[in-house]
């Protein structure tokens, strides 16, 4: 009898668990299974056991029957809807069931900095000879729960995500590896400190250079949230599991244009989940996951065993995989040949070599390497690039001009700095005897290698010294928008009197800046390049690539063509060279006006190049941003890797000497914000732009919590901590030149 | 004690329980109604009042559309239609709307004739003395008498103590935000005396439990 009560229980489970999947609890006869499964339950002691025995199985045979049709063809939103269910395993069913031991870090359960991320440091085994070896490894991921509402369905708040950082840090101080779960349908968007958008960004900016091998499961990949402990050397996915840009809900209501508290078509749900390309093979096509780990046919559950077997043996695969790869090509060659006799088969019980997860020096520095080549890789080949009508020649090129600065900034700079250091010490410390002597050396020396003139501190390249930097004549470019006859009202009117304002003198004259309360109206992007930087001096470059539709969404060829038309550019990050009072800068602008200044692999790639060639010129790097409304959904994940993607760039770039400041204006939520944006350390605002990882309809409809109308505000980014400053549009040329002299110092590019 | 004739004062509420509100044309303009007369509106609401109210007409001023939106809920019960797609004049009375006074302003209004309210002395920004508003954060009680230094008047850019010239005793009601521009003669605070206090209980609890909103 307890046997059946037992069955009895399980079959409920799968019929409910089915149900889910289907989003259907009576379909093809469900409910009645489920019917009959309570009439026997009711009268369980009514029933004589032979007939309970015959009556269960023959549930059982129908219900496996339905089991196998559903796994036939499961579609996105079915692999979404298998996800969600409360059946399926967690992070606390893996850390019982692939890992020997682990101890919970941060707190335990409701007692938590953030229950929705769980950090354990745990132990794993395996079988080699027949002798068991142990590996100490750092788990972190997010926990669903099982209906808890403390764990916010796994969504991390934005403590949560710093605490996986600190124990990433401790994990690197230690030594060892990092398995990361990913379980999150996106990070829980609020903006108290540290903030969700800036917490990403500083866990990706670390993890870009994390000395230790990181190895990452995605079973509920939400996005923003995913990579905020997704950025790892090697990344696994469930077989039944999705990994998408926005959930499949968002981007109905974004494409269906739909209202707030209206609900959503369940066909263009549908729909988008489709053409989202979030499932696991989708995924493995598109280069943005490394392996897929099969499930059972309708996903793992938290019962099933062989499941959490098999995950074991992938993540031991996978680090031994990560950590061989350091270690130079002939082992790791030898190991993979091993490995792909093994592909195919099923799990093994024993491992043929116990490989130490421990790194030396230069196997670390080969670690960073790998990382760095691997997400610059990502999303290539899906953007468009005009090929150079001889490629020699553009090669050629780049190799002439890559001597030159290495030339230039490297080997004679190096040369220079060492002999002239031993010669001011030697002067310094000597007698006048050899000063006499080191004297000529060194004006002979100057001579030969003249110092560049560098701008000092209120001192500008184009005017003698004595002038003063805030008797600029006001460049003459006056915005298209001043060539209405009409008046405005400020949106501060009510508050502060404003009175109306010409149009002609707002955007001319006031550049687009309200007299009475300062608020700024909204200009385009053409307006800062031609009156933040010296004229003439911008000069655009890999301006032919171009954004595609990759994934082939419905419709949207034809909103990019438009998009083209109307701006002239072939995407929304526009890169160039430019100089503000004679300092050279790189400059990376994502504008507003082509596509809402959202970023696919088009704009990720450029900005990668604007990085590299700020690096290989030794100048700043600018990242203006006019607007930008995130990630672009129709690429998918392939927007989604453009954050981890960019952060390595950017962080390669700082880490080199570099300095990168960051200006945001308008609008500027979500993705870019939270990865190379946020990673910042200098990041300025103009006056009225917002700022923050969603906006307020995203939280009223995630948290359930109404936001006040200034939340996002430049001004409430700075209370927070985010942003370093709020400068006024007029004097937006003049303090970027203080912030790059002052951050930048003498030689306006550190070390 | 004061002196309240209670059920006198509410049955003047209840014959007529509303406030009219007029609205005029902030400046000239060609306007262009938007509600019809009978009309019920809304005014802004949401946590932040960040939801505006029903647009009751545009106004058309050198191109530039401006919306004029209801500062209350009510009903329009005086609209010039005449007027409409014509230039007016600014402060031009267009439209009035109706509103039903709800329990808690009723409570307010029988508040302001109960205790001694304190006005404003000029037009000015008006802020609570700092261990006062240290009180009402603490939403402890706030005790006065005369010759308190009570408010702090900002005027023209001069920061000048208000004293507190009424009878002793609670601030039962502070009528403005720290920072608010105040009108002049508008109340800043209601005073209620001690041994009052109870009474002025008692009518607020009565007038919530018999006014029907």
């Amino acid at each position: 009898m307890v046997d059946a009560r037992k069955t009895l229980a399980q079959l409920s489970d799968r019929i409910a668990y089915l149900g889910d999947i289907k989003q259907d609890p009576g379909w093809k006869g469900l409910s009645e299974l489920s019917q009959r499964l309570q009439e026997i339950k009711e009268a369980f002691y009514d029933i004589p056991e032979p007939k309970l025995v015959k009556e269960l199985e023959r549930i059982e045979d129908r219900l496996r029957f339905l089991e196998d049709r559903a796994a036939e063809h499961i579609t996105p939103m079915e692999r979404v809807n298998i996800v969600r269910s409360i059946y399926r395993f967690t992070l606390i069913d893996i850390l019982e069931n692939v890992y020997d031991s682990y101890t919970e870090l941060g707190g335990e359960g409701e007692c938590n900095v953030d229950p929705a991320v769980v950090v354990a440091r745990a132990v794993i085994s395996r079988r080699v000879k027949n002798k068991v070896y142990t590996h100490q490894v750092m788990v972190i991921g997010h926990e669903k729960g099982r209906g808890e509402e403390f764990r916010n369905g796994g969504s991390a708040k934005p403590w949560g995500n710093e605490k996986a950082l600190r124990y990433m840090k401790v994990a690197e101080t230690e030594g060892i590896p990092i398995h990361f779960y990913i379980f999150t349908p996106g990070a829980y968007p609020i903006e108290d400190f540290p903030g969700a958008a800036q917490q990403i960004a500083r866990n990706l900016y670390v993890m870009a250079r994390l000395k230790v091998p990181m190895i990452s499961f995605i079973s509920e990949g939400g996005s923003g949230g995913a990579e905020a402990i997704g950025l790892s050397d090697l990344r696994l996915m469930a077989s039944h599991g999705y990994y998408s840009v926005i959930s499949p809900e968002g981007a109905a209501a974004i494409e269906g244009k739909i209202r707030e508290g209206k609900s959503v078509p369940r066909e263009l749900i549908t729909l988008c989940a489709e053409q989202l390309s979030m499932t696991a093979m989708d995924n493995l096509r598109l280069g943005t996951i490394d392996r897929i780990v099969q499930e059972p046919p309708l996903g793992a559950r938290r019962d099933d065993y062989p499941f959490f077997k098999r995950l074991c043996y992938e993540m031991i695969r996978a680090t031994d995989e990560v950590v061989l790869k350091t270690k130079g090509f002939r082992a790791f060659r030898a190991y993979v040949l091993m490995r792909q006799k093994e592909e195919g088969k099923g799990v093994s019980d024993e491992f043929d070599a116990l490989i130490k997860w421990n790194l030396t020096g230069a196997e670390k520095e080969r670690l960073l390497e790998l990382r760095s080549q691997k997400y610059r890789q990502m999303g290539l080949g899906f953007f468009k690039e005009r090929r150079p009508l001889i490629p020699a020649i553009s090669m050629a090129k780049k190799a002439i001009s890559r001597g030159y600065y290495e030339l230039r900034y490297g080997m004679l700079k190096h040369h220079k700095r060492n002999v002239k250091k031993l010669l001011e010490d030697v002067s310094s410390e000597g007698s006048a005897m050899l000063k006499t002597f080191t004297e000529p050396v060194l004006s002979a020396y100057d001579f030969v290698f003249p110092e560049p003139k560098r701008p000092r501190r209120l001192e500008r390249a184009d005017q003698p010294v004595e002038r003063s930097i805030f008797i600029q004549e006001w460049e003459p470019y006056i915005s298209p928008l001043s060539n209405e006859d009409r008046t405005v009202s400020c949106p501060n009117a009510s508050k502060y009197g404003c009175i109306d304002l010409w149009v002609p003198d707002l955007y001319g004259e006031f550049a687009g800046v309200c007299p009475s309360c300062g608020h700024h109206f909204p200009l385009e992007y053409q307006w800062y390049m031609n009156n933040l930087f010296d004229r003439g001096s911008v000069h655009e470059f890999n301006q032919h690539i171009a954004s595609t539709n990759p994934l082939k969404f419905k419709g949207f060829d034809a909103r990019l063509k438009a998009a083209v038309k109307k701006t002239k550019k072939y995407s929304a990050m526009v890169t160039f060279d430019a100089q503000v009072f004679g300092i050279k800068v790189v400059v990376a602008m994502l504008i507003g006006s082509f596509r809402s200044g959202t970023v696919g692999a088009a704009e990720g790639e450029k900005f990668v190049r604007a990085c590299d060639r700020a690096k290989m010129t030794r100048r700043p790097l600018l990242s203006y941003v006019h607007t930008t409304g995130g990630i672009r959904i129709h690429e998918g994940t392939l927007g989604v890797v453009q954050m981890p993607k960019c952060t390595v760039a950017v962080r390669e770039y700082i880490d080199s000497g570099g300095l990168y400041i960051v200006v945001y204006d308008n609008n500027s939520y979500a993705g870019p914000v939270a990865s190379f944006l946020g990673c910042s350390p200098y990041q300025f605002a103009i006056r009225s732009s917002r700022i923050g990882f969603a906006g307020p309809r995203v939280i009223r409809e995630t948290t359930g919590q109404h936001v006040p109308p200034d939340y996002h505000s430049a001004k409430n980014a700075l209370k927070r901590g985010h942003i370093q400053g709020i400068w006024d549009r007029r004097m937006l040329k003049k303090n970027l030149f203080e912030a790059l002299l002052s951050m930048g110092g003498p030689k306006l590019y550190y070390r | 004690m004061i002196d309240v004739n209670l059920n006198a004062l509410l049955r003047e509420y209840r014959s007529n329980p509303y406030e009219e509100y007029r609205v005029e044309t902030p400046h000239t303009g060609i306007i262009s109604f938007k509600v019809r007369a009978g009309e019920e509106v809304k005014g802004p609401s949401g946590q932040w009042m960040e939801r505006p109210g029903s647009m009751l007409f545009t106004l058309e001023r050198e191109k530039n559309l401006k919306e004029i939106r209801a500062e209350q809920d009510g009903k329009i019960s005086y609209l010039r239609e005449e007027l409409e797609g014509s230039f007016v004049e600014a402060r031009e009375h267009v439209v009035t709307i109706r509103h039903r006074l709800d329990k808690e302003e009723i409570i307010n209004k029988i508040l302001k004739r109960v205790l001694a309210v304190f006005p404003a002395p000029e037009t000015a920004r008006y802020y609570l003395a700092p261990e006062l508003e240290a009180l009402r954060e603490q939403k402890k009680e706030i005790s006065v008498k005369p010759g308190d230094e009570i408010l702090v008047m900002s005027l023209m850019k001069r920061d000048t103590s208000i004293r507190y010239d009424g009878p002793p005793g609670i601030a039962y009601r502070v009528y403005f935000h720290s920072g608010d521009m105040v009108l002049q003669g508008e109340p800043l605070i209601g005073v209620a005396r001690a041994e009052d206090m109870d009474l002025i209980q008692k009518i607020i609890q009565r007038i919530r439990s018999e006014w029907e909103d």
